[in-house]
């Protein structure tokens, strides 16, 4: 243990592959030390797991009916009451992980990348690629995200493959404009003139060279953005717009909880709780990463 | 922000007009990337428009036409021109105030979005005054105080101004303070009986009913506003008093300032004039932020609370597919919200001389 220790933390690494390794201990040790950060990384996790084995830790199918115990409060055989038609709200807030893991995985697999390319892109060619691809972003980034999201929903249909396209819609421009401030601070240097010297094309050094010192400030970003995805797609799910019926999305059961609030209170603020506290762990886990990744922005904090 | 060597020189005649000239140019500048922003704007309203799914010649003509008739309402309708053709058209419509018919009201979307639009600015001021109100002096303490209840507490609260779902707040608030409690008033501007006794003046009911010396509905417009523009005036207390702290700090942080507790200054003054006073400008882009930000937010609220606004308009427009109702709200929003964050930009490159260069 102790000799990969040393290993690991060598400061003089033999290989690519020790000097990858070492940092990324140096990281995952750094992030250990911060509480609040493994707070949120543990709440992440739960997220997970319970997305992955929702069969297994459901105690009910988050569709199956049972009109005899409607609008039931919180019990031990139900933990978070049941809705109007008898569903277990625990097991469909379980399900329900899948749907809101599955909508901030995309809008991040889909936004981060045309984010990153578009910047990258800008900033390494500058001149009026540059000014057209900003000035692009910049609409977008000035537009109000929300209400963009609902127009781009309104025009495409609800459903929940729309709400993804539409949030990514307004969540690339960010990622777009961290890759081109990165882009610009190193363009000029000696290691991309190198790789340029031996014949490299603009795409290969992109793509091989510059995308990849994007990446820790990406994933930042991207970590402190899913409160706000998940607060987007819960805003459109609960509007109608997103996942529909009988899906067990958490925005969608707010509004279907809406109409028993003054007595069932407990069917819309179980979901609610959910929700912040996903998003609370993903704010928590970007602060941590921050500090760690980035010590020049989190030393403001 | 580069070090510049300051001569005190006084400022002559050729100096004032460059200077003058420089913010022509600088104003100039702004107009272009305004008008650019709305442009684009436009762009994306008129392209969300066009990918619409449902075909917007068969919702006029039903899908039984014949293909001459179908062909005919086409041309009618101007979808045979070249896109650019039709984009310059729709510019040209909106300039000149053609949003469309609703298709739900009936109206001309611009009636609509006149009559809903002073509903959402109500809810919206009330809201960031109270956030200003309270915002901006916990920022102070907290930044004052490190590390004390009021610093923690502005933590915790700008961590749940991320995380907590807006409509949520709003139906646990209706649960709580109107259900359980009965402090507030329901849902609604007011209670049913006073709908429509007031004259709209301003569309502001609490003008409205003040100019008209109805004090009733004053006071029962106050009572339903007082929970949706609480919720939203957290978003922004919460946000606002984080900014303020940060800012606050970094003063502290500056030698004048120790300068002036070295010379003897008191704790309230040091505090105040020369901590504050600096940030004071930095706080108008803040609040023009947060305050737009509140105009977005109001949607998801005015949906919970049943408020006659814009973001209501939106949603029931939505719902119903009315695609030119919900373009002209976007478009409407969308200005607003643009024009907010660009003045604040510029008052603060006008009032800070720092941002000027």
């Amino acid at each position: 243990m102790t000799a990969l220790r040393t290993w690991l933390l060598d400061d003089s690494p033999a290989s690519r592959l020790q000097a990858n390794l070492g940092r990324a201990w140096r990281v995952w040790s750094a992030l250990l030390r911060n509480p609040l950060a493994v707070v949120g990384g543990l709440i992440i996790l739960v997220l997970v797991v319970m997305a992955v084995f929702a069969p297994l830790i459901a105690p009910y199918s988050p569709i199956g009916q049972d009109l005899a115990n409607r609008l039931t409060p919180p019990s031990a055989a139900h933990w978070m009451g049941t809705d109007e038609l008898g569903r277990d709200i625990y097991s469909r807030v379980v399900y329900g992980a899948r749907i809101t893991l599955l909508i901030v995985t995309m809008v991040a697999v889909i936004a981060a990348p045309v984010g990153l390319v578009i910047g990258a892109v800008s900033g390494y060619f500058g001149g009026w690629t540059d000014r057209i691809l900003m000035g692009v972003t910049d609409i977008f980034l000035s537009m109000p995200k929300l209400i963009l999201a609902l127009a781009f929903v309104a025009a495409l249909g609800p459903g929940i493959e729309n709400a993804i396209i539409a949030i990514a819609i307004t969540a690339w421009p960010v990622y777009a404009r961290i890759a081109r401030a990165e882009t610009i601070t190193f363009r000029d240097s000696e290691f991309i003139a190198a790789v340029r010297l031996q014949g490299a094309s603009a795409a290969r050094v992109i793509l091989r060279h510059v995308l990849p010192l994007c990446a820790s400030s990406t994933i930042i970003r991207v970590t402190l953005d899913m409160a706000g995805i998940i607060l987007t797609a819960a805003g459109l799910g609960f509007l109608g717009l997103g996942a529909q019926p009988p899906l067990p999305e958490w925005g969608a059961m707010i509004a279907r909880g809406r109409n028993f609030i003054l007595d069932q209170w407990w069917v819309a603020t179980m979901p609610g709780f959910a929700i912040i506290l996903v998003s609370l762990g993903f704010c928590f886990l970007g602060d941590g990463l921050r500090d760690v990744l980035d010590p020049k922005q989190g030393g403001k904090q | 922000m580069a070090f510049e060597p300051s001569v005190n020189k006084k400022i002559s005649g050729p100096a004032l007009i460059g200077r003058a000239r420089d913010s022509a140019l600088s104003l100039a500048s702004f107009a272009v990337v305004l008008a650019g922003t709305f442009l684009g704007l436009l762009a994306i309203t008129f392209f969300i428009g066009r990918v619409v799914p449902i075909d917007p010649v068969l919702s006029v003509v039903g899908d039984r036409a014949t293909k001459e008739v179908y062909e005919a309402a086409r041309q009618a309708m101007g979808l045979d021109r070249p896109l650019i053709v039709q984009f310059f058209s729709y510019v040209g419509d909106v300039l000149t105030g053609d949003l469309g018919n609703s298709v739900s009201t009936g109206r001309p979307v611009v009636d609509d979005l006149a009559r809903v639009f002073p509903a959402t600015l109500e809810m919206a001021t009330i809201g960031i005054i109270i956030g200003v109100l309270l915002g901006v002096p916990m920022g102070v303490l907290a930044a004052t105080r490190q590390g004390s209840w009021i610093d923690q507490l502005i933590r915790v609260l700008g961590l749940l101004g991320y995380s907590v779902p807006a409509f949520w707040l709003g139906l646990v608030g209706l649960a709580v303070f109107y259900a359980g409690l009965g402090w507030v008033a329901g849902p609604g501007r007011v209670d049913i009986f006073y709908d429509g006794l007031l004259e709209p003046v301003t569309g502001l009911y609490l003008i409205d009913s003040a100019l008209a010396g109805e004090w009733d509905i004053f006071w029962n417009a106050a009572d339903h506003l007082a929970l949706p523009a609480s919720i939203l005036g957290f978003f922004s207390l919460a946000y606002i008093a984080r900014m303020t702290r940060s800012f606050m700090l970094d003063q502290l942080g500056q030698e004048y300032v120790t300068t002036a507790r070295v010379k003897g200054v008191s704790e309230r003054r040091v505090i105040w004039r020369h901590a504050f006073y600096p940030i004071r400008i930095q706080l108008i882009t803040v609040i023009g932020l947060s305050y737009a930000a509140l105009l977005e937010g109001s949607v998801m609220i005015e949906t919970v609370f049943s408020w006659p606004g814009i973001g209501n308009y939106l949603t029931t427009a939505l719902l119903n597919a009315d695609m030119n109702a919900v373009l002209g709200a976007t478009l409407v929003i969308g200005a607003v919200f643009i024009m907010i964050n660009k003045v604040s930009d510029v008052l603060y490159r006008i009032l800070d001389p720092r941002a000027r260069r």
